[in-house]
């Protein structure tokens, strides 16, 4: 893409780029600690998780604000006004991502005095690894405008879905074996739906990715197995 | 469960039109076309101007032209009435189709068609008489009318264009004595006084200030349920305000012709979206 006449304009867009990289990054970050922290039950690593969560949120609102006086400034068109508001949508979906992290590490935090079964959590480290991959697929998507790797991001949510299914069924049977692995096992089933909540914010930054690269909106019905992932890939 | 995003999509699929011939590629219920441009190409002397040009004017919809300083826009709008038979060794070949007849065509009552095709210029052209005479003007042309009759049109013609309630007392003072934004809207109204069924504006708004430029744009929306619009502009947002359609012409060829919307969202030519984000030169 060449650059615009005016200089300035190119800085405000690269800017905005690099302050979402930036969230991305620490979003990450956020998820995979708030998970190693669980996994160890380590209340120490868990607060720093939730004290991580107000960088997020200064940079959510830094880049909203950028985002905001590009457009009344440059008054974009085409792919610059989709870049504009890709940022903000994005910069929202990875915001989301960040809380959702911190609310997994404040049930590390809660469940600390609660009798622990460590074979319960390895269902969530399943939805943990597909989640991260995901993310981080949608973050290189978007820094490197690749709509077709952001597709196949859209196309994976699926595979979360079904993962929380069958830690759902797990953490239940868990349950009705010993009444004393109920509260574990409850504040583990919030963390799986966290888990999922945070591949439907990343499956939403994939589908930002599609629409400022194509500026055409993927379909409204997100796939629910692989073979309608399969079949719906390319946008109606 | 989809979270709800915070800003809306933009679900318009761009629907770029193939300018020859006008095949619209888009499921949308064909607009009927008021004015069909067909491989145009237009000289001036040698210099050939417009190269193969073809665009649809859509009927009661406002078309914008666009593109850089040279690329043969206005020279497009000139065609259209032909307003170039008024100079010498200017000439189009190719066709320009209004309801069935191609208006290039050696026994077109040129004078008649230039009251079916109004045009309204850069820079506000009041004649140097009263407000009621510079509308009057044409009407008398093609008709006569009894005075009553002749009244009615020049109020209707200057409500039609937002101005009658700021003339109404003084009709018989001179038109050069408006402001600038006035004038163009006296301009606008002798165009309509003659019951055009097209109007050009060749920038209409370049020499006016905001609220003039507003005015003009209210008028443009108010116009186009009446009449067939074509407007060329350098300012890109006012061709987003009041355009449906928009054309991106460049060095006399048409590159691109679509729904503005989809133009200026998600242009399908590299050249167009160089040019609207300001990436030319």
């Amino acid at each position: 893409m060449s650059d615009h006449t005016v200089k300035a304009y190119d800085r405000d867009l690269e800017t905005l780029g690099r302050r979402i990289a930036e969230m991305g990054g620490i979003a990450e970050k956020m998820l995979s600690e708030a998970m190693d922290a669980l996994g160890a039950f380590d209340v120490d690593a868990a607060q720093r998780v939730v004290v991580t969560d107000l960088r997020l949120d200064a940079l959510q609102r830094e880049i909203e604000e950028s985002a905001i006086l590009t457009i009344a400034r440059r008054q974009p068109l085409a792919v610059d006004l989709r870049e504009c508001i890709a940022a903000i949508r994005v910069s929202g979906d990875l915001e989301r991502v960040g809380d959702l992290a911190k609310n997994i590490a404040k049930r590390t935090v809660k469940i600390v005095g609660e009798a622990r079964l460590p074979r319960a959590i390895v269902g969530l480290n399943s939805m943990h690894d597909v989640a991260a991959m995901q993310l981080k697929d949608a973050l290189d998507a978007y820094a490197q405008r690749d709509a077709e790797r952001a597709r196949a991001v859209w196309a994976n949510d699926a595979e979360l879905d079904a993962l929380e299914d069958s830690v759902f069924r797990d953490l239940l049977t868990f349950m009705m074996e010993d009444p004393r692995n109920i509260s574990f096992c409850t504040h583990l089933l919030f963390c799986s739906k966290n888990l999922e909540r945070i591949g439907d914010h990343t499956t939403n930054i994939a589908e930002t990715v599609v629409y400022l690269v194509t500026g055409e909106s993927m379909p409204t019905e997100r796939p629910k197995t692989r073979q309608a992932a399969a079949g719906a890939q390319t946008p109606q | 469960m989809q979270i709800e995003r915070p800003l809306p999509t933009v679900e318009t699929r761009a629907a770029v039109i193939d300018p020859a011939p006008h095949a619209a590629a888009s499921a949308k219920p064909a607009v009927p076309i008021k004015v069909s441009v067909r491989n145009l190409d237009f000289f001036y002397g040698d210099n050939h101007a417009l190269k193969n040009v073809s665009t649809p004017l859509h009927l009661n919809k406002v078309t914008a032209f666009i593109g850089p300083s040279g690329c043969g826009k206005s020279t497009l709008l000139r065609v259209l009435n032909r307003m170039y038979d008024l100079y010498p060794k200017q000439r189009a070949e190719g066709e320009v189709i209004l309801d069935g007849e191609n208006i290039l065509g050696a026994a077109v009552d040129v004078n008649f068609l230039r009251s079916r095709v109004g045009m309204v210029f850069q820079k506000p052209t009041p004649f140097p008489m009263s407000i009621y005479d510079n509308i009057a003007f044409g009407v008398k042309l093609y008709r006569k009318l009894p005075k009553a009759e002749l009244d009615a049109r020049v109020e209707e013609a200057l409500r039609g264009a937002a101005l009658w309630e700021e003339v109404k007392d003084k009709l018989h003072t001179s038109g050069l004595g408006l402001s600038g934004g006035q004038q163009q809207r006296l301009c606008i109204a002798r165009s309509v006084a003659v019951e055009p069924e097209v109007i050009l504006f060749d920038e209409p708004c370049s020499a006016l200030d905001p609220i003039s430029t507003a005015k003009v744009e209210e008028l443009i929306d108010e116009l186009a349920e009446r009449y067939t619009i074509a407007i060329v502009t350098h300012n890109m947002q006012q061709a987003v305000r009041v355009s449906d359609y928009t054309a991106f012409m460049y060095l006399g060829e048409m590159i691109e012709f679509g729904d503005t919307n989809a133009v200026f969202t998600a242009p399908k030519q590299k050249k167009t979206q160089d040019y609207i984000t300001g990436r030319f030169g």
